[in-house]
């Protein structure tokens, strides 16, 4: 029965293609409003985005984009939705890059225990919202959006009072930097080898492979292994899963500290491959953005590959659009009609193919 | 016999006490000072309107996570349209916007079936991302104080009850009785007319209207035909509609005017309790509103209570650390009190947690003098956490609620 055929294709294609298009409209009329023409934006946009440079600054976006995206579809396909993920990282960024400057290892293990630190804070950080979902029914959603403002709030009180040193020279107040050992080494000098010309200032974060890799051990885990299996179906149905000796209960509280650990890497990149060392600075709102990476991409672990490419290009090259006196905050009007287009197309295609298949089936009965 | 409303009485008269014995063990006074109150009933105002906005939507079958994206819209707007044209346009802009948000919740919702939760979080990324958009936009160079603010907003003016409070009425202005009670701290009496003063007191009119909101809110749903038709759909929409109701119709009216309070919400934040919009200044009040929502059990009455005590640890927050530190003891002492619940149904392993727990607390209270400030501001946010897991298990939502419907029982 899995045969291609052009009917198929086209319905794989309508949705993205129809996002695609509202999007682009409704992005056009942004940049019109502020009487510019969006032909221009776009040229612009495309110019810049895809230059070797800015297409490294894409890949730096996109990584821990990517990775927060994985520690939000684990919930998902489980049935749940854990947007505490910016809690999570932050939590695991900070414990990672305090605990981590303060022991040298040799250069892998010292990477590998920095790890462990940032998964282990993520998932006890999770934890907590899934104590309270298993044992006492709060609702995911609201527990891990207030866990987000007091990991705030922790985060802030033990940087500023406990965690942070004065680096001489410097006005930012930071963690002790890492030793070297915990570096995460970068990719330029293995794609210079490959013929890629250098970028004055150019990197490519190495974090790339671990959330590679992790897209790779999501797919198989969940869709080719039992704890997979069980995972979805306490997801699609509790009472299904419960009946066939899942304990819907046990997958929710392991689905949530999974996605907590997983979480926590995401804040890696930054720590390990950028400052070596938790700042001010810290980028904030990489968990939100993951939410709409991993909705765009259907939690599947190629949807959230592109989706977050996608997400990092729209970011990096609309930061060109200054130059021809446009705001570059025109990139989230982007990604929010791509965002919520594509959420719509996809249930329109659904239905559309749920009518499709049982008028198939109506002729088939009555042939 | 206890009646229902005796009981309420009777809780409320113990917890006044349990607050007068803890203000004056810790010395606190501001616990339960006029300002305390005032400022509560202030920062209830847009958790209730929230609340009110999730009543009208979840009755409807729709879960609304998109609140926070519909205050966020109703702030902005308050603070563009209320610094050109006045507090009021800018009220009524902040009930457009935050409709329009709903609007895109309806649309994607009840007409495409997408996930209820998917698609309010999809509104709220969106909202956060298009009010940065046109605040860079509009305020941009000029006299501005920055893209993530707006320009003042101008203020409504303030009452309060004739007499006792010191209103004020066709340039009369009345005495003020009540507040030199208040300020004679005495045990219990200054407790209590503290807080009745604070919120009878320097009102804006819109928090008056927002207080409306709730018994109307009430006659509507359970005392219209409209109200028994919109829950209806909220209930058991297939039924519904075999009786000839527009299923549809009730939730896109839910979702609308669920949208309409958010943004009044968000509106009464940047022009009542600020006076100007500032970014982030919803704050998760959107979900807080949630929170008063099933903390509420789904009914106005209840959707106060919730929102008065965030209300009140948020006033207490923004006003005086010290009585955070004083709030904590409270906290023990109902971490006690489920101690003794817990023990007495035998559940012992979650006796044993409170327990560790209330120890926790007063040994944090008495081995931290002073709290710093940035474990202050997180008082609402723990009071959700904490509501929430006390009140999550006796909830009885709309059976239909979050459930995609599609007429004639299509999938």
């Amino acid at each position: 029965m899995k045969q291609l055929s052009p009917q198929k294709i086209a319905l794989a294609l309508a949705a993205p293609l129809a996002a695609a298009v509202v999007s682009i409209v409704v992005s056009s009329i942004a940049v019109l409003a502020s009487h510019k023409s969006p032909i221009d934006a776009y040229k612009t946009m495309w110019d810049f985005g895809t230059q070797i440079g800015s297409l490294m600054e894409v890949l730096n976006t996109a990584t821990p984009y990517y990775i927060a995206a994985i520690a939000i579809a684990v919930t998902f396909r489980a049935g749940l939705f854990n947007i505490g993920v910016e809690g999570q990282l932050r939590l695991g960024a900070l414990f990672s890059a305090y605990i981590g400057a303060m022991f040298t290892l040799p250069p892998v293990l010292h990477v590998l225990a920095v790890f462990i630190v940032a998964m282990t804070i993520g998932g006890l950080w999770a934890s907590i919202a899934a104590y309270l979902k298993v044992k006492r029914g709060v609702n995911e959603v609201i527990s891990t959006i207030m866990l987000n403002s007091l990991a705030v709030g922790v985060t802030s009180f033990l940087f500023a009072k406990y965690f942070a040193v004065i680096i001489e020279g410097q006005n930012n107040l930071s963690t002790k930097e890492l030793p070297k050992s915990a570096w995460f080494p970068d990719l330029v000098p293995m794609l210079t080898k490959l013929g890629v010309p250098k970028q004055p200032g150019g990197h490519v974060n190495g974090m790339l492979i671990i959330a590679l890799a992790l897209g790779v051990v999501f797919w198989f885990v969940v869709n080719r292994t039992r704890f997979g299996f069980e995972l979805r179906a306490s997801g699609a149905n509790p009472i299904a899963a419960r009946v066939s000796g899942v304990n819907s209960k046990r997958m929710t509280f392991i689905a949530l500290v999974i996605s907590g650990a997983i979480a926590g890497l995401s804040g890696l990149p930054a720590v390990l491959g950028e400052t070596h060392s938790y700042n001010m600075g810290f980028r904030s709102g990489i968990g939100f953005s993951a939410i709409a990476v991993a909705l765009l991409g259907r939690n599947s672990a190629g949807g959230m590959a592109f989706s977050a490419l996608l997400f990092g290009f729209l970011e990096v090259s609309s930061r060109a659009l200054e130059l021809i006196d446009i705001a570059p905050e025109t990139y989230v009007i982007m990604q929010g009609s791509i965002l919520l287009s594509s959420v719509i197309a996809y249930e329109v295609v659904r239905r559309f193919k749920l009518t499709l298949q049982s008028k198939e089936l109506a002729m088939a009965v009555s042939a | 016999m206890k009646t229902k409303s005796t009981k309420l009485l009777l809780n409320a008269t113990y917890l006044l006490l349990l607050i007068s014995i803890i203000r004056v063990i810790t010395g606190a006074t501001d616990l339960t000072s006029v300002g305390t109150a005032s400022a509560a009933l202030l920062l209830s105002v847009p958790i209730v309107l929230a609340g009110l906005g999730g009543l009208f939507s979840e009755r409807a079958g729709v879960v609304n996570i998109g609140l926070e994206g519909m205050m966020i819209l109703g702030a902005w707007a308050g603070g563009f349209v209320g610094s050109k044209h006045g507090p009021w346009l800018g009220l009524i802009a902040g009930v457009v916007f935050g409709a329009v948000g709903a609007l895109l919740h309806a649309i994607a919702t009840i007409s495409f079936g997408v996930d209820h939760v998917v698609s309010g979080v999809a509104i709220n990324i969106i909202a956060a991302g298009l009010v940065r958009y046109l605040s860079t936009l509009l305020y941009k160079g000029g006299s501005w104080p920055g893209p993530s603010q707006s320009p003042d907003v101008k203020g409504i003016s303030l009452n309060g009850l004739p007499v006792l409070s010191g209103g004020h009425f066709f340039g009369w202005q009345s005495p003020d009785l009540l507040t030199p009670i208040a300020e004679k701290h005495w045990f219990l009496i200054s407790d209590f007319i503290g807080i009745i003063r604070g919120i009878t007191g320097d009102l804006s009119y819109v928090t008056l209207v927002a207080v409306l909101f709730i018994p109307l809110s009430f006659f509507i749903l359970w005392k219209t035909s409209f109200g028994l038709r919109l829950r209806s759909a909220g209930e058991a929409p297939v039924a519904a509609e075999s009786l000839g109701v527009n299923v549809y119709a009730m939730k896109y009216a839910g979702v609308l005017i669920s949208g309409g309070l958010a943004g009044l919400g968000g509106g009464f934040l940047a022009i009542v309790a600020a006076n100007h919009y500032q970014e982030n200044q919803v704050a998760g009040r959107g979900y807080i509103g949630l929170a008063a929502l099933l903390f509420g059990n789904y009914r106005p009455g209840g959707i106060l209570a919730g929102a008065a005590l965030f209300g009140f640890a948020d006033a207490l927050q923004l006003r005086d650390a010290a009585s955070i530190r004083a709030l904590i003891l409270l906290i023990a002492t109902v971490l006690a009190y489920l101690v003794y619940r817990d023990l007495k149904r035998g559940k012992m392993l979650s006796a044993a947690i409170s327990a560790v727990m209330a120890v926790g607390s007063v040994w944090f209270y008495f081995a931290v003098q002073e709290l710093p400030g940035q474990l202050v501001s997180m008082t609402p946010y723990i009071a959700t956490l904490l509501v929430m897991a006390l009140a999550s298990q006796r909830l009885r939502m709309p059976a239909a609620d979050g459930m995609p419907y599609r007429r004639g029982g299509l999938r």
